[in-house]
């Protein structure tokens, strides 16, 4: 991901920027995420939230949990109406951000979108960060220093980019089976099923216990990151978790542009009422899941 | 009072008529002169009555009474007359229950089925009690009662039958050729089904469905299953190992799709598992969306036969337009998948093992890996935390 590009009033929410300097006098708050990422995340999380919830009762569909939310929506059949429907819209979402990476990238020939400090391309500082983490964890080093998107979170984007391709790829593969197999074997069409649930549930339990665990329940973050949602965070935040982006941006002198109002208290409790509800229903499917797996 | 006041009055009417034809008491008009009364009761208070009408129009209306009660000859009668023996007439049809499971006369006299016996009628008759239409209601004074069946270890089938396709065509539609009770248990000479002569005997069920689903059953025979039967092999399934005995449905009901599955699967049962692999299984496993394929819908219902016969819908050579029948544009490569692939299987399908393998690994790794760096970093992270803020409990920023 590239450098923001705010709003023209450099406000994430649209709005006036004529309370800046209130948020100042009371802590600044800096900009992260542009609408449109956000917009983006919501888009992914509801539809995966869809997608997990109509997948897994078909995947486990002998098991109790699965039969009785099946019988209550109208049998099988209702639910693969609705895993086709989020599919499609994320299917869409997803081909919506390879465009815009691809128009930003190589026709506006933006900076940083394919490499460099704010790219979402892995580099050696990741492969340093990676270990110097490791190190820190057991008390062995220095905390690193994350710059704008730290190797987690380019590994959360790059699981979720691949999941995308080979989800995506098999499912419809399973859809229009017999327009696949003008060109797949035989056995491919046996394949793409197994491909299909096995990186499903990847997907599932990494999400759900892995990204919901680093982003938003640990410590720093308890219980629950914000910034995806709201788009701003307080300077302290932003100076403690990406020390380095914040240090590049006061040497470019940049700081000051990213600085953004404090979110407007509704959208902070509609973020709270969203985000805990996605955490809630992602947890019991991941119990769901874990139950119906160790059973089989 | 009323019975002693009516011997009275048949006392003088008897005198009278004695007096032309001393000792022949058979004409029904004479007995009826007392029997006609409708409150009349012997000595232990069942109803000697009997309804005059009813009784002419009945196939009985035409005998005498002495010719069945043939041991009153004279009146007064005794209190207590003998039994009427059925088989003095009927001798075919008794002999038929000599052996049956009805064969104790004291607990299944004759009027247990065909009702009072002065109002018998004959079995084409809508009044008879034996009419096809009547049958089921007949047979569920008993069989469709808990505690008569529970008595004898037998299942209440009767609620069972009613629902049923056959029940339906006979009970709302008032279809004279369903099968009743009788078309497939025979009527007099009923035996238990463990009874190799019995028309329900598992080797004969197929004699004896076949005697309405005629067509079916050459199918049947013809196919993989009967054959079994007819050589003996009594494991191989019959029409009411798939269809049940009394509550047979519809067999495009979604009911059945979804009821039917399990049953080819209680014998079969690696094909079963690896079936419950499949998206057919997941996608059909409850009602809502039946239409997903199931044994029958690939291999044929009756006519089962295995893939190596150029008949079988699953042959090489039909797959095309077996699997079309469903699926649109199923081409050659299409047929390739294979229904019953099993990717535990290293030997069967190598290719899918591998796969599954991989993707087993790669959850695992990747699991494996985060779940630890997850863990190290809440504890560090935490402790970090207490140790820069110790006053407040290490709250966040």
């Amino acid at each position: 991901m590239p450098d923001l590009e705010p709003a023209a009033d450099g406000s994430p929410n649209g709005s006036p920027n004529g309370s800046r300097e209130q948020s100042r006098a009371g802590g600044r708050y800096f900009m992260r995420f542009t609408r449109a990422q956000r917009y983006l995340h919501a888009v992914l999380f509801t539809t995966f939230l869809g997608l997990a919830g109509t997948g897994l009762p078909l995947r486990f569909s002998q098991s109790y949990w699965a039969r009785r939310f099946a019988s209550g929506v109208g049998g099988f059949g209702a639910i693969l109406f609705f895993h086709k429907f989020c599919a499609v819209v994320l299917t869409l979402a997803f081909l919506y951000h390879v465009k815009d990476i691809f128009t930003r990238g190589l026709i506006h020939r933006e900076k940083g979108i394919f490499w460099g400090s704010t790219s979402m391309m892995g580099n050696w500082k990741d492969v340093k960060d990676l270990f110097g983490h490791l190190r820190w964890f057991v008390g062995l080093g220095p905390k690193p220093q994350f710059e704008r998107y730290a190797y987690w979170e380019k590994f959360d984007y790059w699981a979720v980019f691949w999941g995308m391709i080979v989800i995506g790829f098999s499912g419809y593969a399973m859809w229009f089976a017999p327009f696949f197999a003008r060109f797949l074997p035989g056995w491919a069409l046996n394949a793409v099923l197994v491909i299909h649930s096995e990186e499903g549930l990847l997907a599932i339990l990494f999400i759900f216990s892995i990204h919901f665990v680093n982003t938003h329940l640990r410590p720093d973050s308890f219980p629950m990151d914000m910034v995806i949602f709201t788009g701003v965070e307080s300077e302290e935040e932003f100076e403690t978790k990406r020390p380095e982006e914040y240090a590049r941006l006061a040497g470019q002198g940049k700081l000051e542009a990213r600085i953004s109002e404090k979110p407007a208290i509704w959208l902070v409790n509609f973020s709270r009422v969203a985000g805990f509800t996605a955490i809630l229903i992602g947890l019991v499917l991941l119990v769901l899941t874990l139950s119906a797996y160790f059973r089989e | 009072m009323k019975t002693v006041s009516s011997i009275a009055l048949a006392l003088v009417a008897f005198a009278l008529l004695a007096g032309a034809r001393p000792g022949v008491a058979q004409a029904a008009t004479d007995c009826l002169s007392c029997h006609a009364d409708a409150g009349m009761q012997d000595g232990s208070g069942h109803s000697v009555s009997v309804d005059a009408q009813k009784f002419h129009s009945s196939i009985h209306g035409s005998l005498k009474c002495g010719d069945c009660h043939t041991a009153i000859k004279d009146y007064p009668h005794p209190d207590r007359a003998t039994p009427v023996k059925c088989d003095s007439c009927h001798a075919g049809e008794a002999a038929g229950l000599i052996g049956s499971v009805h064969g104790d006369g004291a607990e299944h006299p004759c009027t247990s089925c065909h009702g009072d016996a002065h109002s018998i009628f004959p079995k084409e008759d809508p009044r008879s009690a034996v009419y096809p239409l009547n049958v089921p209601r007949t047979c569920s004074s008993c069989h469709g009662d808990e505690g008569m069946a529970k008595k004898h270890g037998l299942v209440s089938v009767y609620p069972l039958y009613i629902d049923s396709i056959h029940g339906f065509a006979l009970s709302k539609e008032g279809l004279l050729v369903a099968a009743n009770c009788q078309s497939c248990h025979g009527s007099h000479h009923i035996l238990s089904h463990k009874d190799p002569q019995s028309r329900t005997y598992k080797a004969n069920i197929p004699k004896t469905c076949g005697s309405c689903h005629a067509g079916i059953t050459a199918d049947y025979e013809g196919g993989v299953h009967g054959k079994a039967v007819a050589k003996g092999h009594l494991d191989a399934p019959v029409c009411s190992d798939c269809h049940t005995a009394h509550a047979i449905l519809q067999p495009t009901e979604a009911a059945f799709r979804t009821q039917s599955t399990p049953i080819c699967g209680s014998c079969h049962k690696e094909k079963f598992s690896t079936y419950r692999d499949t998206f057919h299984s997941q996608l059909g496993a409850l009602g809502g969306y039946v239409e997903t394929a199931r044994c029958w819908d690939c291999h044929g219902a009756h006519d089962v036969l295995p893939a190596s016969d150029p008949r079988s819908p699953i042959a090489p050579a039909n797959l095309v337009a077996t699997c079309g029948r469903c699926h649109a544009g199923a081409n050659v490569s299409f047929v390739q998948y294979q229904p019953h692939a099993n990717a535990r299987n290293r030997k069967l399908n190598p290719a899918l093992y591998f796969i599954r393998l991989f993707m087993n690994l790669l959850l695992a790794s990747v699991l494996t890996f985060f779940v630890i760096h997850t863990v190290l970093w809440l504890i560090r992270s935490r402790y970090d935390q207490i140790k820069r803020r110790p006053a407040e409990g290490g709250k966040n920023a």
